[in-house]
């Protein structure tokens, strides 16, 4: 039994004020397996949030089953750990306290929430900034607080929205490395949204691909090249050569199409 | 500071806009009363038609210390007289706090609420509140219930209105992020939905204090015998114009005062806020 199975997920949005539908994700068939550091590829706008809110919980399927450890998802919950595309701190709390939110709502006192969420402050690199608002912050800072707020909550499913998008090349090195090695240790199953072909290439061990709207999946690839991975190893690059060609098939083709 | 330096060109400048900071606010009241006092004095009107500030200053004075008794039986009572006024504020305003907000978040937040209290609401809304004396004299009686309850029904809609604005203005993905996290119906409401509303029930708030104040000087001057509306009435019938003056001036002061300490309290409350604000860019 895979962690996460999509079977037949379609996605309709239906556009009242246009008076139409729109067809979002077309029949979305994916297995997940527990451990799997997935990351999933695809254009602007092909349903790669919306794929990642279904898993949540945040959205329903239109038609289609949405399974994680075997049980039907219905609802959002604390076993899926979500890094938003945009940071959703909430603005009022503090960083550190924006971090331990979850351990407050489960009554954990305060010095205990402090404690644990502390070592995540270091983990993205926050320390100093951990009493500041999150209008006190950049916009990069406040999407490390969000990306400290998921892993603390050390779920068994990690959904990341482009989390190191707003982030520096040097910061982001440093965060890709650090995820790396957190999936390494609590073997937790990771699904990653990126734009970058090098980034998937880094951090899954199993890239999907996906088509422009409406999304289906292109491909789905495993590489299992050992880490750290060398990026300018022939194995990396005939993989990255790979994936570039769906992305430009797909783009031939719809020039074709049209 | 007698030489001539560099930089002496920007100072003097500089500080006489200091200066003037801290005076600003006083030059429209000084400019009026100036000209006030100047038009009373003409002797256009008759004195007792229209009060010089001078006489209404002495009035005032007397009303609070009761150095002379020209306000006769108010004479050393303005405490007692605001304190009667202000507690009928603060009642009627804090239960209308309470009701509005309890009333405001269960509109914005359930479909179940809305459907069901709104509607009546939103028609008890446009009904001025002074039209209830009638009847608050006939439930209440005449003493401070009848004035309570008006003032509760001028502060109650502002803070409905705004608390159901503000529930249903939250950001829903902060609903989303607190439902990955755990949160249950109960936190959901207390820990995100609520404090996220803060700023627009503040805002509603602020309006609510203002009608208050406006509602507790009308309900005194029909359905109670004391208060600042009172003695403005009261003296209304004896035409001493200084006194309804120096009872307008102690109102327009109190609700300014209540005002203050609302933003005090808001700005404490909502300093997360500060730097993302215009605000925020004063301080
Ligand atoms: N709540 C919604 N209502 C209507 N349409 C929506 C809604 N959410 C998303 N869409 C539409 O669904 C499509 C996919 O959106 P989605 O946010 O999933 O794209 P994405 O792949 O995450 O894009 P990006 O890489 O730019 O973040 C878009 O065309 C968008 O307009
Ligand atoms: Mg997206």
């Amino acid at each position: 039994m895979a962690a996460i199975e999509l079977r037949n997920i379609v996605k309709v949005f239906s556009d009242k004020r246009r008076g139409r539908d729109l067809l979002t994700l077309d029949n979305i068939n994916l297995d997940i397996e527990a451990n799997d550091f997935v990351c999933l590829l695809g254009p602007s706008g092909c349903g790669k949030s919306t794929l990642l809110n279904i898993i949540a919980g945040f959205e329903q399927a239109t038609s289609g089953r949405t399974l994680v450890d075997g049980k039907q998802v219905e609802r959002p919950g604390s076993d899926r750990g979500v890094v938003f595309q945009q940071p959703t701190l909430m603005p009022w709390l503090t960083a550190i306290d924006n971090i331990a939110f979850h351990l407050k709502l489960k009554g954990v006192a305060k010095a205990e929430r402090y404690d644990r969420a502390m070592e995540s402050i270091d983990l993205v690199g926050l320390r100093g900034f951990e009493h500041h608002h999150p209008s006190e912050m950049s916009g990069g800072m406040n999407q490390r607080v969000g990306i400290a707020r998921a892993l603390l909550m050390n779920p068994s499913v990690i959904l990341m929205d482009e989390p190191f998008a707003a982030l520096d090349a040097q910061t982001k090195l440093e965060m890709q490395e650090e995820l790396v090695a957190i999936w390494q240790k609590r073997r937790s199953t990771i699904v990653f949204v990126t734009h970058s072909v090098d980034e998937a290439l880094v951090l899954g061990n199993k890239i999907v691909v996906m088509t422009k709207r409406p999304g289906r999946i292109r491909e789905a690839v495993n590489f299992d090249l050992p880490r750290p991975r060398d990026i300018t190893s022939p194995e990396f690059n005939d993989a990255k050569r790979h994936i570039l060609s769906l992305i430009r098939e797909e783009s031939t083709r719809l020039a074709q199409a049209s | 500071m007698t030489s001539v330096t560099d930089t002496a060109p920007a100072r003097p400048a500089f500080r006489l806009t200091r200066a003037f900071q801290g005076l600003e606010r006083l030059v429209v009241p000084v400019v009026l009363i100036a000209g006030w006092e100047a038009f009373a004095r003409s002797g256009m009107l008759p004195p007792a038609l229209l009060p010089a500030p001078s006489a209404v200053l002495h009035a005032l004075g007397d009303w609070v210390f009761g150095f002379d008794e020209t306000t006769q039986t108010y004479s050393g009572h303005w405490l007692r007289d605001a304190l009667a006024s202000a507690l009928r504020v603060f009642g009627g305003f804090a239960l209308a706090s309470l009701l509005g907000i309890l009333a405001g978040v269960a509109i914005g937040w359930s479909r179940l609420f809305e459907k069901t209290l709104e509607p009546t609401l939103q028609m008890l809304r446009p009904i001025p509140p002074v039209s209830w004396i009638p009847l608050a004299i006939i439930w209440f009686g005449i003493a401070d219930k009848p004035a309570i309850f008006l003032v509760f029904l001028g502060a109650f809609f502002p803070v409905l209105m705004n608390s159901i604005h503000g529930v249903k203005t939250v950001d829903h993905n902060l609903v989303r992020a607190g439902a990955m996290m755990g949160a249950n119906g109960r936190q959901m409401l207390t820990d995100i939905v609520l404090p996220a509303a803060l700023p627009s029930i503040f805002a509603g708030l602020r309006i609510a204090v203002g009608s208050a104040w406006m509602l507790t000087v009308t309900a005194e001057m029909v359905a109670v015998k004391s208060g600042l509306g009172y003695v403005l009435w009261d003296s209304y019938y004896f035409l001493r114009y200084d006194i309804v003056l120096a009872a307008m001036i102690s109102i327009g002061l109190l609700g300014y005062l209540s005002d203050l300490g609302l933003k005090a309290i808001m700005a404490r409350t909502l300093r997360w806020q500060q730097a993302t604000t215009v605000q925020g860019r004063a301080g």
